[in-house]
């Protein structure tokens, strides 16, 4: 049981994670620079994206993509086995990264948007090369933790992982469990989860401080 | 070289710049002076539209800044800005702000932008720092390499707001002199100041605001040593 809980299981989270983070911290920046946007119909379709990704349970995000628009439209997402659980997690992820982004970017003075176009930068080049750099430095502890809550999110693709090879830890150890009325498959994968964020939480803790310390 | 009129500005309610008319002329230099909250800033700011006027117009070089449809990057390359709180870029080393815009803006390949980059360095007396980071500086060295990183740009005017506010007293005479020795070679300069002494020495005119207008302006020695207005005389009585 366990090299396949490694294999597949371990295997498919850590795919999971990898995508939706990518895919999070694209729609969470796109999002986060239309929030700050002068402009009124760039800043009112973020903010209602980020309220209702956020007030919806994840689950049922989950769900809504991954059964509930293939049963209304007909359509099939292709790579089933990957593409519409990393489609949800990265809505919703980047729901909340996008607060995250967006906090970063206030964090920065004002001071240094205002020397770059003094010297006459256009937005877009001040925002890539003076804002977001800075930003992203204080955005690395916030951006850690909301990884290790993606990892974990990554077990509510359980309800979507029937297809062969594409169960994640949660889906494969539930299973297991089930087949054989053994319950050593659910501490196993509850291991693996751990292994992998109990470092990541420590690594929050102390990029936390260094952040703190360097201000 | 710059010629102000009618400007105002308003932050709510409250009219920070209440109709301001001002001429500077080519290779000039003006100081501007007053209480905080006249408004010296704000027109300063307002020159190269980083606050938007509320009612006026500002011509810089021929270019009217306020006018309709203004390429204002572009304007904004003619005038050099020096912050109070300096604002260099803390992830670039001194020489890697100066070159930022060069190869941004301007776009200079990268060697030709770090040889003009040691250059306008070298010109505040900073080539020894060139890799040094902000954080490893003093304000002062700061401040003299934010100089630098507007000088490069090869700018037509020059605008300092409190350049040397922020300094501490041991400091602020390095930065005056960079820009005593910028003055003397005949760059335009509109500079906001609480430095009597620099005003004095080194302005052509000084101008005094109030309360968002221009109370009085002329030589710096008729309006520093025998000011004819009373709110002049007794805003002086304050500092001097």
């Amino acid at each position: 049981m366990l090299p396949e809980l490694i294999t597949e299981g371990a295997k498919n989270t850590l795919v999971f994670t990898f995508f939706s983070f990518l895919g999070g911290l694209a729609i969470g920046l796109l999002v986060a620079l239309m929030r700050l946007s002068r402009r009124r119909s760039l800043r009112w379709p973020a903010a209602v994206f980020t309220d209702l990704l956020r007030g919806l349970p994840a689950l049922l995000t989950i769900i809504f993509i991954g059964f509930g628009i293939p049963i209304a439209t007909g359509w099939q997402f292709p790579f089933p086995k990957y593409f519409p659980g990393c489609l949800a997690l990265s809505l919703v992820a980047g729901a909340y990264m996008a607060e995250t982004i967006r906090a970063g970017i206030e964090g920065v003075p004002r001071g240094q948007m205002e020397a770059a176009r003094s010297l006459g930068m256009p937005y877009p080049v001040a925002m890539r090369r003076v804002v977001l750099p800075q930003a992203f430095r204080l955005m690395v502890p916030p951006l850690t933790n909301e990884l290790v809550l993606l990892f974990k999110d990554t077990s509510l693709l359980a309800v979507l992982g029937t297809l062969a090879g594409g169960k994640e830890i949660t889906k494969f150890a539930r299973d297991f469990a089930n087949a054989r009325s053994n319950s050593s498959a659910l501490v196993a994968g509850g291991i693996a989860y751990l292994v992998i964020t109990l470092p990541l939480i420590r690594l929050v803790a102390q990029l936390e401080s260094r952040t703190r310390g360097a201000r | 070289m710059i010629s102000i009129t009618g400007l105002r500005k308003s932050f709510g309610d409250h009219e920070v710049l209440r109709g301001i008319d001002l001429e500077v002329a080519a290779r000039e230099v003006v100081c501007v002076i007053g209480p905080s909250g006249s408004g010296k800033s704000t027109l300063l700011r307002c020159i190269n539209r980083l606050e938007e006027p509320t009612a006026g117009r500002v011509v810089v070089d021929g270019v009217e800044v306020t006018g309709p449809g203004v390429d204002l990057d572009k304007v904004r390359t003619s005038m050099g800005m020096v912050f109070q709180q300096f604002n260099l870029f803390p992830h670039k080393t001194a020489l890697g702000n100066v070159t930022l815009a060069l190869r941004t803006v301007l776009g200079m390949d990268s060697g030709a932008a770090d040889a003009r980059g040691r250059q306008m360095l070298e010109v505040v007396g900073m080539a020894g720092k060139a890799d040094a980071y902000p954080a490893r500086l003093s304000g002062g060295q700061q401040q003299r390499v934010a100089i630098a990183r507007a000088l490069a740009m090869e700018p037509k005017v020059m605008l300092f707001d409190e350049a040397t506010s922020a300094l501490d007293p041991e400091l602020v005479g390095e930065v005056l002199g960079v820009m005593r020795k910028l003055a003397e070679q005949g760059m335009t300069m509109v500079v906001v100041t609480h430095e009597m002494g620099f005003a004095r020495e080194v302005a052509d005119r000084v101008v005094f605001m109030d309360d968002g207008l221009v109370v009085e302006q002329g030589p710096p020695a008729a309006l520093l040593g025998s000011p004819r207005e009373a709110r002049t005389r007794s805003f002086l009585a304050k500092v001097l």
